[in-house]
This record gives C-alpha cells, sequence and structure tokens, in this order.
C-alpha cells in the first residue's frame, strides 16, 4: 500500500515535469487475422495464435513506459477485419493475408493512415504491388534470399544445389534465392523439384539419398520450403554429406530465438514474460511497427500521420531494433532496413549484410529490393 | 599493530596496482598488474559480473552480479566474497555516491533505479525508471544521480535527497553510459546505436553539444559509443566505440576527436592507472584488454583474461 502510494506520487511528480506538458494520446490499431498456414507434414512447430498480437503488446508497454515521462499514452484498439472500425485510429498494424491487405491498403478510406505490414514477406508487396500508406517491417523474402547468397559467398559454398517444394510460397523462395544467387554470383548447379506426395517422415532415409544423387558437385543443399514441410527430412539424409539451408538447417531469419548479442537478452526475456513462449519473426515485425511509432511520436511530439510519416522516412529516424545497427525505413518502398539473422536452431551464424558486403548508401540496402530495383513509386512525393 | 604491519607484509608479495576486470560470461574476475601486464588472479564471482567499482578507501569492491540477482561486496586482498547487497533484479551498472555509502544501481529488467545503503545492507529507495537502464552517475555534490534509459533512450535526472525524478531529457538511441564533467556542469551521455554522445548543461538539463565519431573505412553503423572516461583534469575524453574496435580521444573542452586508436572487438569499458598513463579498455568478443599509452595514443599490449570482459575498475596497492 506504502509503496502503491509511493509509485502515485512518483507518477504525478513526473507528469508534473514542465518540459512536456502536452499530453499525447495515440491509439494503434491491430487486425489479427493471420492467413491460414497450409499443412506440414509434422506439427512440432505450430505458430502461436497469438502470434503479432504478443509483439504489438510488448512494444505498447515499451511506448508507455516512455510515455509516461513525456506525457504520453498508447492504447491498443483491436480491431475486426470484417467490419474494422478505423474512425479515430491513424495507425494499424496488420496480420492478415495478401488479398485481404491489399485491399484495406487500397480502400480509399485508408490512404491517409499509416499501416503496417507485419507477416508478409512477399516480394510484390515491395514492388509494383506497393502501397504509399504500406511500411513493412518484416522483410521480404528477397532480403532474406540475399542474407543467405552473402553467407554462401562468404563461406565459399557458392555452389548450390537448389530444391524448390510445390507450394506457391516455396515458389516465391525459390525465384527469390535465383535472384539473389544471380546478384552475388553463386552458381546453382542443379534444380530439382520436390515432387513427393508421401509422409517424408517414414521413408525419407531411403528416397532423400535417391533424390540428392543426381546432383551435380555442389556445397550447399538449398530448400525453398518456407514452412519446413519436407525440408526438415532432407537433412542429414543426402546422399553427399552437405550443409542444408533454406527451409532447415541455417536458416535466414528476421528473428530466432538464439539472436542474444546486441542487448538482445532483454526483447526476448521481457517478450517471454508478457508471452509464455519464445518471440518469432512476426511477433518481431509487430514490435518493430510499434516502437517505431513510439520513437516518431517521441521525437516529433506530434500524433499527426503526415508528420510520424514525413519523420519515419527522414534520415533522422532510427530503431534501435537488438540486431546491432539502428533501422530505419526505405524511402522507395517502405521496407524497414534491417540486419538478417543466419541461425540455426540452437545458435546465431552470422549476421547478414555480412563483412565485406558494401553498398555506397547503406550496407543493409544489400539485402533485397534496392533503390534502383524497385518499381514501387507509389513512395515518391508523398 | 606494527607487529600486524610487518605480518601483512611478509604475507604479501610486493604488489604494483591492479585493474580489475569483470568477465560477464566466466563469472570470473581477471585481476591485472599494470606493472607486468600480467594477469595474476581469476576470482569467481556470482552469475554474469558487469559493473564493478571500488570503495573510497578500495577496501571493498562492488560487483554487479546481473544474473545472481545481486551486488557482491569482496575484500579485494583475500579475493573472498564478504556478503551480498539486496539490488533488485538483474542489476547491470551502479555507481557509488560521494558519500562512500549509497549504491545507484540500474536494473535492467525491472526498469527500476535502486538505491542501497551499503552499510545498513538495505534498499533506501526504488524509483521507476525508462526500460533497461543502465548509465548511472553521480554528480560530485552528490546532490543529483542519473540513470540513462538504453530502450526509452533518455536520461532520468533524480535528485538524491528526496530520490525522486525530477527531469527527463531524451538522448539519440540506447543511451549506455553516463559521466559528470567539469566539475559536475556538465553531464555527458553516450548513445549506442545513435552513434553520439550528447553533452547536457546540468543546470538546465539542456543539451549543448553533440560528438559525432567516423573512422575511415568503417561503416558508421559499426561505430557505437559505450563507456568512456575524462582524465582528472578533464581535457581529454577516451570513448570506447563497441563493435567498430577503436577507441576515440576527444578533447574535452572543443568536443573535437583527434585520433581514433584500433583495440580488441567490441571495446566496452575501461580504467586509467593512477597517474593516467595508461589505459585498459575491455574487449568482449576477443576476449582481452587493451593497454594503451594516453601520452603517444598507442596500443602497448593486449593480455587476455576470461569471456566477455565487461567492466574494468582500478586499484592502487601502493598509498
Amino acid at each position: 500500500m506504502i509503496t502503491k502510494t509511493l509509485m502515485i506520487a512518483c507518477a504525478i511528480s513526473i507528469l508534473a515535469a514542465p518540459m512536456f506538458a502536452n499530453p499525447l494520446r495515440v491509439k494503434i490499431g491491430y487486425i489479427h487475422s493471420p492467413p491460414e498456414v497450409a499443412p506440414t507434414l509434422s506439427n512440432l512447430d505450430a505458430p502461436a495464435p497469438t502470434q503479432g498480437l504478443d509483439g504489438v503488446q510488448l512494444a505498447l508497454d515499451e511506448n508507455n513506459t516512455t510515455g509516461k515521462f513525456l506525457n504520453q499514452s498508447y492504447e491498443l484498439i483491436e480491431l475486426d477485419k470484417t467490419n474494422p472500425d478505423t474512425n479515430g485510429i491513424d495507425v494499424i498494424v496488420l496480420n492478415m493475408s495478401k488479398s485481404d491487405m491489399l485491399a484495406f491498403a487500397n480502400d480509399a478510406g485508408n490512404a491517409d493512415k499509416i499501416l503496417f505490414n507485419a507477416n508478409l514477406d512477399n516480394a510484390d508487396l515491395r514492388d509494383d504491388k506497393c502501397a504509399a500508406n504500406l511500411f513493412h517491417t518484416l522483410p521480404s523474402i528477397a532480403m532474406r534470399a540475399d542474407a543467405l547468397a552473402q553467407f554462401g559467398l562468404k563461406k565459399k559454398w557458392a555452389k548450390w544445389a537448389l530444391i524448390t517444394g510445390p507450394k506457391p510460397a516455396d515458389r516465391e523462395m525459390s525465384d527469390a534465392l535465383q535472384n539473389a544467387a544471380r546478384k552475388f554470383g553463386i552458381n546453382i548447379v542443379s534444380q530439382k523439384d520436390w515432387t513427393f506426395d508421401s509422409d517424408m517422415r517414414r521413408n525419407a532415409a531411403g528416397e532423400v539419398p535417391l533424390f540428392t544423387q543426381s546432383f551435380k558437385k555442389h556445397d550447399l543443399v538449398v530448400i525453398a520450403d518456407p514452412t519446413n514441410d519436407f525440408a526438415r527430412y532432407v537433412q542429414y539424409n543426402t546422399w553427399v554429406p552437405r550443409p542444408v539451408a533454406g527451409g532447415a538447417g541455417i536458416k535466414p531469419v528476421t528473428w530466432a530465438r538464439s539472436i542474444e548479442q546486441y542487448g538482445a537478452v532483454q526483447l526476448q526475456n521481457r517478450f517471454r514474460e508478457i508471452a509464455g513462449r519464445q518471440m518469432t519473426s512476426v511477433d518481431y515485425a509487430a514490435w518493430a511497427a510499434v516502437r517505431s511509432i513510439g520513437e516518431a511520436v517521441t521525437r516529433t511530439k506530434s500524433t499527426s500521420p503526415e508528420t510520424i510519416r514525413a519523420y519515419m522516412l527522414s534520415d533522422e529516424f532510427a530503431l534501435a531494433g537488438f540486431k546491432g545497427r539502428s533501422l530505419s525505413y526505405r524511402k522507395w518502398n517502405g521496407q524497414l532496413r534491417q540486419p538478417i539473422a543466419l541461425a540455426h536452431h540452437d545458435a546465431v551464424v552470422a549476421m547478414a549484410p555480412l563483412d565485406g558486403f558494401l553498398h555506397q548508401r547503406n550496407e543493409l540496402d544489400t539485402l533485397g529490393l534496392d533503390k534502383s530495383e524497385s518499381t514501387c513509386t507509389a513512395f515518391e512525393g508523398k | 599493530m606494527r607487529a600486524l604491519a610487518i605480518l601483512l607484509l611478509t604475507a604479501m608479495p610486493l604488489q604494483a596496482d591492479e585493474v580489475w576486470v569483470t568477465n560477464e560470461k566466466d563469472d570470473t574476475v581477471s585481476v591485472i598488474d599494470i606493472e607486468t601486464l600480467e594477469v595474476t588472479r581469476t576470482l569467481e564471482v556470482g552469475q554474469r559480473p558487469r559493473g564493478i567499482t571500488f570503495s573510497k578507501d578500495y577496501s571493498r569492491l562492488y560487483i554487479c552480479a546481473s544474473d545472481s540477482d545481486a551486488v557482491q561486496v569482496m575484500d579485494p586482498i583475500t579475493g573472498k566474497i564478504l556478503h551480498e547487497l539486496p539490488s533488485g533484479e538483474d542489476p547491470e551498472q551502479f555507481v557509488l555516491h560521494p558519500d562512500d555509502t549509497h549504491l545507484y544501481i540500474a536494473n535492467e529488467d525491472d526498469a527500476i533505479t535502486t538505491v542501497v545503503d551499503t552499510k545498513t545492507r538495505r534498499v533506501i529507495a526504488q524509483i521507476d525508471v525508462g526500460i533497461e537502464p543502465e548509465g548511472m552517475a553521480v554528480s560530485p555534490d552528490g546532490k543529483i544521480a542519473i540513470t540513462t534509459s538504453e530502450t526509452t533512450n533518455m536520461a532520468h535526472w533524480i535528485n538524491t535527497e528526496t530520490q525522486e525524478i525530477y527531469a527527463n531529457t531524451l538522448v539519440d538511441q540506447r543511451p549506455r553510459h553516463a559521466e559528470f564533467a567539469k566539475n559536475g556542469t556538465e553531464l555527458w551521455v553516450s548513445a549506442e546505436i545513435g552513434g553520439t554522445i550528447s553533452i547536457f548543461d546540468v543546470a538546465s538539463q539542456a543539451e549543448t553539444a553533440k560528438i559525432n565519431f567516423a573512422i575511415k573505412g568503417v561503416h558508421q553503423d559499426r561505430i557505437q559509443p559505450v563507456g568512456f572516461r575524462l582524465n582528472a583534469d578533464n581535457t581529454r575524453a577516451f570513448v570506447a566505440l563497441g563493435p567498430s574496435n577503436h577507441i576515440a580521444v576527444v578533447d574535452a573542452q572543443t568536443y573535437e576527436v583527434l585520433e581514433y586508436i584500433l583495440v580488441g572487438r567490441r571495446v566496452w569499458h575501461m580504467a586509467f592507472n593512477a597517474d593516467e598513463t595508461k589505459l585498459f579498455t575491455t574487449n568482449g568478443i576477443s576476449g582481452d584488454v587493451t593497454v594503451i599509452d594516453t601520452t603517444t595514443l598507442k596500443a602497448l599490449k593486449s593480455i587476455k583474461v576470461g569471456r566477455y570482459p565487461w567492466g574494468a575498475a582500478f586499484r592502487p596497492t601502493t598509498q
């Protein structure tokens, strides 16, 4: 009781600080409608139903802790996908299917809002299908594929055998990997489509060696299987002993439990405390979206979406994202530039951009669509 | 009395001054003899030791054992832990008040600054601060304590009489370390991700200057100011620039960077020797301590210590 009174007294004295007299109230909307996940052979890693939401919640808590010293407060409004009442909400974090997200972003009523894509890695959303109001805190598949190509080159594992799964997302990842290979001079010596429809949990040891026997001399088996449906059964079953990357083995990831450097342990601990599980890439992207708003509001002392947007796209914006470098938004497509971890289940092997991959403006722009490559025009002049 | 002194003298070999270094991932403290530049002792301490400081008479060593949730008090002569102080959860960094009694401790996981009386071993205050408090400083007159919070990006100004925050100032991203300078008229705060040191006028809490860093051939993102120290006459500051593996030498009057010195990997904190002719920097990733000649501004030697050396504190052994 005494401590509580003391804390209230403390809080009042903080609020009474004369420097930050103007109270700012920020409503942050969140639409939780994650797309259906395709079934996988093994269900060991089923995504948590609150993935994304927990990331939003953590960042909201952090914004409010900072806010209490500045007389700012942040409120989470969970919106219904089918009939969202977005009145008075200028910032909305989206966790939804691609068709839903495109429809939402292109809805005239949302034109002046700041939207965040926290769950989709599709290349076209940052390219020809980009929308001026849609920022992306999750890295694109291209950024992750480029990270793996940098790693391959750095390790001199530059001859790849590529296996592509049957799902559309597998195809997209395969395309991104092939683009990355072209961009960085990786030689894809063999390519095969994964066509098995049997349960590999029973016969991987018999099938996979034969499937991989015909590969030309390669350093790395790269598997375009983002959901790790079958990649996990390829690992350790290949004809020749080779490391596996992509869907299993070394994965290029936005976030992983093994990221501990750069103060990340603190973020991981805070997340586990509120969510009771490990932070995922979608949680991280949702967290980064809400923290970006906190950062912009704190620095501009404004809640106007135009001011926030302009600040987020300016050179002044910097988000400390626990990845060892300051994160910022690409002016040409609203993508949050960030390092990509190359991690296996138990440890981070490397962080891309790797040493030696240089760029005239920002080394982080060696990952994903650079200014000259992006066909996104929506952001220009906004 | 005399017999005791003689006994003590004969019991101990003649010693040179020392630099004590916490090894975050080894749960040890390495003691470096600054004459021979060798590690003479490695002492077991609590889990994840980070902040390290001596009492004013150097008879007690305080260690933040972060994962043991305690500040340990060690007798530096015997190397034995005498007792632990309540510290709040996850103490990372602390500062000893000029009264030699009150420790101001940053509790990284709890967004709290804890004030502990080292004599009664009691917590006398806990102050709500921003997320991930780290940098701690006390003004020379003892009236102001500073906590910087890494994720909230602020310096919190604490009145040490009331133990309450009286001002908050925004700094650049991920503030890491704070020091008072020039008889307490200036406050310096480093920002790791912002890549800067901000200088505040203490009377008005207004930012008056900002130091930027640029090293040829090193990307700006890798230049991350963390720990720093000013020399006694406050003419120079030495700034650890983290993963850029350099120490910057700054003219503390003009705020110009004079020199960059290559040291070990991920340089974090540092300590001077008695006459400030040498500087000892902790290099986390390479697991060593670089010794810098502060006159020639050249690195003299690397001394292997434990894994992830973090903090450093000087201890004179000769009076």
